[in-house]
């Protein structure tokens, strides 16, 4: 457990304005769940929030004093002396309107009709988390984050916060990221949904009724998803053509290593996720495009943007490709701002954007260092 | 830390305050192969310049993060894709020019993307480098520091040579210093000046 939080705990907000979606739909009252991390200094201005990516959520680092093992998702980023220096900054991780972690979801009740939300939740977008995410920060007192980060699908929501509000974020960390997806992204997540939309536990999104589970489909979504967050050579190193039992058995049992590993994925990943959720968040990905407002003019729409603005990217990374990030810094080039970009040669596909690389864990550092010292810290 | 960045510049890159000289107040700036962001730092201070780097090398990046700098991590071999037409008022290639692989589509890519460029790069004309021909061996110097198996520098060049492509490439030349461990050298350029900074625009 060096140099982490330590023990630390979940907390609830909750907040009884109504949020008016993009699409238009109403939810009256909501609750978001959230960790905090080191102190907000007297002026406030040393805030970071941290965005979570498709099965993220709050506990972002430390552990829970009744689950040791459960250590935090970006635990290796976020603690004290570590990239995201919980000494120099207050730490903020929350779970996602629509979660399955503790925040308003499908899962969660509700309080309207005594039953879960189910197929009854708002189909949601970065922008309606964003507003969600300001919220909590009116809550917290926080007037301007220090910074906002995220990797993947958290990267687009620090993206968004600096064009929600513009001044309201200092410094945007989008990593892994994408400005918006690609035909093949959204097919990918198209055959994510169908494999839950088709399970025949679904019941149309309804299936906490009937106290079922559509898991398959679930666990072929996830399946698929990991394919795509790790780069080919990735699994040829890992994986190879290695065989499971140490012979081929001429059926369609498991054989190689690789499908006994996605398999095990799956199921891990069906057994604690809720695949409404998982809907929720694969559409979220496809609405982003923040160009769409102003005719696909991504250059115009950042002409809003006040924050300065850290992009990474990973060279196996084929699900957001630094080419996608070379898209994000193009129009913060055109209209002036600051930005950094770093190419991280990384073998781990998507996912490098959660691992220890020296080079990356540098950059983020350096950079952090400057925020602090802007914020006195 | 300014003034003795200035000192250390006049010293260790004259063609540094050469650039700096050239650049006025307020002006946009792309450095390509920005190295460690010193020039674009010491400009942002010294001529409150707006200003971007390009680099490709990780502990450099780094470096430029840590020096306040804007930089892009990019080869320069690729091209300049993601910067606009005359988006910059200078686009300035610092002592990288002799290391370029596509040398010619790197100046007309500086010339689009900024209104004028800059460009410094050892002079293989310089007498000592001849002589070190004359006596039959790869020259190797401050300026030069490389073995002949080594070098990054595959197009090195003489004035005389960087003014001809200039003329044949319709490249206008607009101002030139030519300079010897940091004086500047006005008598037989080509042949007693050891680097060479040059300041040109598109010609007609």
């Amino acid at each position: 457990m060096n140099n982490s939080v330590g023990i630390v705990s979940a907390q609830r907000a909750s907040f009884d304005t109504p949020l008016v979606f993009r699409s238009g739909a109403v939810l009256p009252r909501y609750e978001l769940v959230y960790e905090t991390y080191g102190t907000l200094n007297a002026d406030k201005s040393n805030a970071i929030l941290i965005c979570h990516a498709l099965s993220g959520h709050h506990h972002v680092a430390g552990y829970y004093a009744d689950d040791l093992k459960n250590i935090g998702w970006w635990d290796n980023m976020v603690g004290p002396g570590k990239p995201i220096d919980t000494d120099k900054f207050f730490v903020i991780g929350l779970n996602n309107l629509g979660g399955c972690h503790g925040s308003t979801g499908p899962s969660s009740i509700n309080l309207e009709t005594g039953q879960p939300y189910g197929s009854s939740f708002p189909v949601i977008t970065v922008e309606d988390w964003v507003t969600s995410q300001a919220r909590l920060a009116d809550l917290l007192g926080i007037g301007q984050f220090a910074a906002v980060i995220g990797g993947s699908l958290g990267g687009m929501q620090a993206l968004q916060w600096s064009l929600s509000y513009p001044d309201r974020v200092r410094h945007v960390f989008a990593i892994a990221a994408a400005p918006h997806l690609t035909a093949q992204n959204i097919a990918f997540n198209d055959v994510a949904r169908n494999a839950i939309l088709t399970d025949p536990d679904f019941h149309g999104g309804d299936y906490y009724r009937y106290n079922v589970v559509p898991t398959r489909g679930l666990r072929l979504a996830r399946m698929l998803g990991h394919i795509t967050y790790l780069s080919d050579n990735a699994m040829a190193d890992k994986f190879g053509r290695d065989l499971h039992a140490g012979q081929l058995n001429y059926g369609y049992e498991i054989e190689f290593a690789i499908e006994s590993y996605l398999r095990y994925q799956g199921d891990k990943f069906a057994a604690y996720f809720d695949a409404n959720t998982y809907l929720l968040m694969t559409k979220a990905l496809d609405y982003f495009n923040p160009a769409h407002d102003s005719g696909g003019d991504i250059n115009r729409v950042f002409a809003r943007a006040r924050a300065s603005f850290l992009v990474i990217s990973f060279t196996t990374d084929w699900r957001f490709s630094p080419q996608r990030s070379r898209e994000i810094v193009r129009p913060l080039l055109h209209n002036r701002l600051n930005v950094n970009y770093a190419e991280i040669t990384s073998t781990h596909g998507h996912d490098s954007f959660l691992m220890q690389d020296p080079y990356y864990l540098d950059v983020m550092r350096t950079y952090l260092d400057k925020v602090a010292r802007e914020c006195g810290q | 830390m300014m003034k003795n960045d200035t000192a250390r510049f006049a010293v260790e890159r004259p063609d540094f305050a050469a650039i700096a000289a050239w650049i006025p107040t307020g002006a946009t700036v792309l450095d390509l192969g920005c190295g460690d962001g010193s020039l674009l730092r010491y400009l942002k201070e010294t001529r409150e310049v707006q200003g971007y780097g390009v680099e490709i090398n990780d502990a450099d990046i780094v470096s430029c993060i840590a020096n306040g700098v804007n930089v892009i991590q990019n080869d320069l071999e690729s091209g300049l894709a993601d910067f606009e037409g005359n988006s910059f008022d200078y686009v300035m290639l610092s002592q990288t020019l002799q290391a370029t692989r596509h040398t010619e589509p790197l100046i007309q890519e500086m010339l689009r993307v900024g209104r004028e460029g800059i460009v410094s790069f050892p002079n293989f004309g310089y007498w000592k480098n001849r002589l070190n021909i004359l006596l039959g061996n790869m020259p190797v110097s401050r300026e030069l520091p490389y073995q002949w198996y080594d070098t990054p520098n595959v197009h090195l060049c003489t004035l005389d040579d960087f003014e001809t492509f200039c003329r044949d490439h319709r490249v206008a030349v607009l101002e030139r210093r030519v300079m010897t461990g940091g004086n500047e050298v006005h008598v037989l350029p080509n042949l007693l000046g050891s680097t060479a900074v040059y300041r040109f625009q598109r010609g007609i």
